[in-house]
């Protein structure tokens, strides 16, 4: 557990070392910014005192921003050769992947810890159903965290961070919209299956304000899904035929 | 702690790059493993390291088991992989931290450990600096740092002297022989002359297989007792290389393959040739313009050993 909380801490400070985290930062809380209070169908706009077009335009980000971030973690590791050095430290393959998938989920939660202003102001100005809010960031937290799960998967797979960034954002498009897609053109069962793989399904349920343990299965065994294949790839090289 | 390798055999789908290898080190042992590229060096130390599983075989550390218990190993071993991979975006002393806490040393020895490990791998003047700024030799050091952070009774070094200059050659080799008092220490390289100064003993590895085992000594005691003469004969006789090669002394006479005036001449077993060959020379009065032994380096045998 311990080393865990090392690598993640390592991580995090790498993001910062690397510009990465600055860039992100300023970025996310940017666009965000101006889509939920100056452009579009803010807050304004819309005129209630919730932060539903905050949340719309985080999804997005985030969307984009996860595969960025993920690319490099086992990739570039494996480019170089740290990873052997890694390997060869007590720390176990799950302890790296899931120490490097924390500290992804940290500066996520970092830049959403930024946001928090947008919640204060909102709640001075109107009446604000808090547990939406709260849902929502809880939302964006687990979608990270199965976008996570998603990305250092891609990362293990190759050592190449462009290939890594294009195969996590392939998966994330099939989960966000092509299943949406697939679930319309399908009837039954099928659509069913499809409906239920979707992430908007899940983020919106959740985002409204209701969790379901059926949404929070869903993220939850997503990202260890990702991260256990990332450790079964690392782990390719102890296969003794 | 000792090292205990048996029927060691690693494959990579159908090549083994490592061969039913055993071998055996002691505590206060520096071991040079030496072969040509691909003998399958790297691949020993990546599985003595705990970096991959062996495909057969055992290997243990003391008394654990690399099949069983690979996570309580890695504590007891200091591993410096080929090539040196560091973080190069990490100043050296956030790195040294990073890897003693990894290494699960206490939070408040952590800083006791990383300065020590600055001062005996001289590393007090780039300490602040980022890895990626360092010079070859410096992050050479950085990766010694790292690998006996820990203070871990084996060391697995792959190539620690590539790319230093020779003054930091000579200072790595000390420390290592300084280190070996004490330690297991177990180095792969491919300069000879580095083995005789820094290793007990020598292990010539190729093709996975152990083709030599024993101190550099006996290594070239064992090719000693066959010398080996280069002369040079001066006569219109055309068959001086079948007459010498009846000399009792004489096992074969080829012609050398850098200048054919020259005449290789190898000695039985335990005996000298070139009293003979004088002998022979006068009886025969042919005018012997060169005669010189050939001293057995260890390039010699180690190419004698490595090449078919």
């Amino acid at each position: 557990m311990k080393e865990i909380w090392i690598l993640a801490k390592k991580e995090l400070s790498s993001f910062f070392d690397s510009l990465t985290a600055y860039f992100l930062l300023i970025i996310f809380i940017g666009l965000s910014g101006f889509f939920t209070w100056i452009f579009g169908s803010d807050v304004f706009l819309i005129g209630q005192a919730n932060l539903q077009p905050f949340f719309a335009v985080a999804y997005w980000t985030i969307f984009f921003f996860i595969p960025a971030l993920t690319m490099r973690m086992i990739a570039e590791e494996k480019r170089t050769g740290t990873i052997e050095l890694l390997q060869t430290k007590s720390i176990t393959d799950w302890q790296i992947v899931l120490g490097k998938s924390l500290g992804c989920l940290m500066l996520i939660a970092i830049a959403l810890l930024f946001t928090l202003p947008f919640y204060i102001t909102i709640s001075k100005l109107g009446n604000v159903d808090h547990g939406a809010i709260i849902c929502g960031y809880l939302g964006l937290l687990l979608m990270s965290s199965a976008l996570i799960g998603i990305g250092i998967f891609a990362s293990s797979i190759s050592n190449n961070q462009i290939v890594s960034f294009l195969v996590s954002l392939l998966i994330g498009v099939f989960f966000l919209i092509i299943s949406d897609v697939l679930s319309g053109s399908f009837s039954g069962t099928m659509a069913s299956i499809f409906h239920y793989l979707s992430l908007s399904t899940h983020y919106d349920s959740i985002s409204r304000g209701v969790i379901d343990s059926k949404d929070l299965i869903y993220f939850i065994s997503i990202a260890i899904l990702g991260m256990s294949l990332a450790q079964a790839t690392l782990s390719k090289r102890n296969l003794t035929e | 702690m000792n090292i205990i390798v048996e029927n060691l055999t690693k494959k990579y789908g159908n090549q083994r790059a490592v061969d039913n290898i055993s071998f055996q080190v002691k505590t206060g042992e520096v071991l040079g493993f030496l072969g040509p590229n691909g003998a399958g060096k790297t691949t020993t130390m990546k599985i003595l390291s705990c970096y991959m599983a062996a495909s057969g075989g055992n290997a243990k550390i003391g008394e654990i088991d690399l099949n069983i218990n690979q996570e309580l190993a890695k504590n007891h071993i200091g591993y410096l992989p080929e090539h040196n991979p560091l973080y190069h975006e990490m100043p050296v002393l956030e790195y040294l931290a990073f890897v003693a806490k990894l290494q699960g040393i206490r939070a408040n020895n952590v800083s006791t450990r990383v300065r020590e490990m600055v001062k005996v791998c001289g590393l007090n003047k780039e300490k602040h600096k980022k890895i990626g700024e360092l010079s070859k030799g410096y992050r050479q050091r950085v990766g010694l740092a790292q690998a006996m952070i820990h203070d871990p009774e084996i060391l697995i070094l792959d190539e620690p002297t590539t790319g230093l200059d020779p003054n930091q050659i000579v200072e790595i080799r000390k420390l290592i022989k300084e280190l070996g008092k004490e330690k297991t220490v177990i180095l792969s390289t491919h300069i000879l002359p580095e083995v005789e100064a820094t290793c007990d003993r020598i292990l010539i590895i190729n093709k996975g297989k152990i083709v030599a085992d024993g101190t550099p000594k006996t290594l070239r005691s064992k090719a000693k007792n066959q010398h080996l003469l280069k002369i040079n004969i001066s006569t219109k006789d055309d068959n001086i290389k079948e007459t010498i090669g009846e000399l009792e002394e004489v096992e074969n006479v080829t012609v050398s393959k850098d200048d054919a005036k020259y005449l290789l001449v190898k000695s039985t077993k335990n005996k000298e040739a070139n009293e003979a060959v004088f002998r022979l020379c006068v009886k025969k009065k042919w005018t012997l313009l060169e005669m010189t032994p050939i001293v057995t380096r260890l390039e010699d045998i180690f190419r004698d050993l490595t090449m078919n």
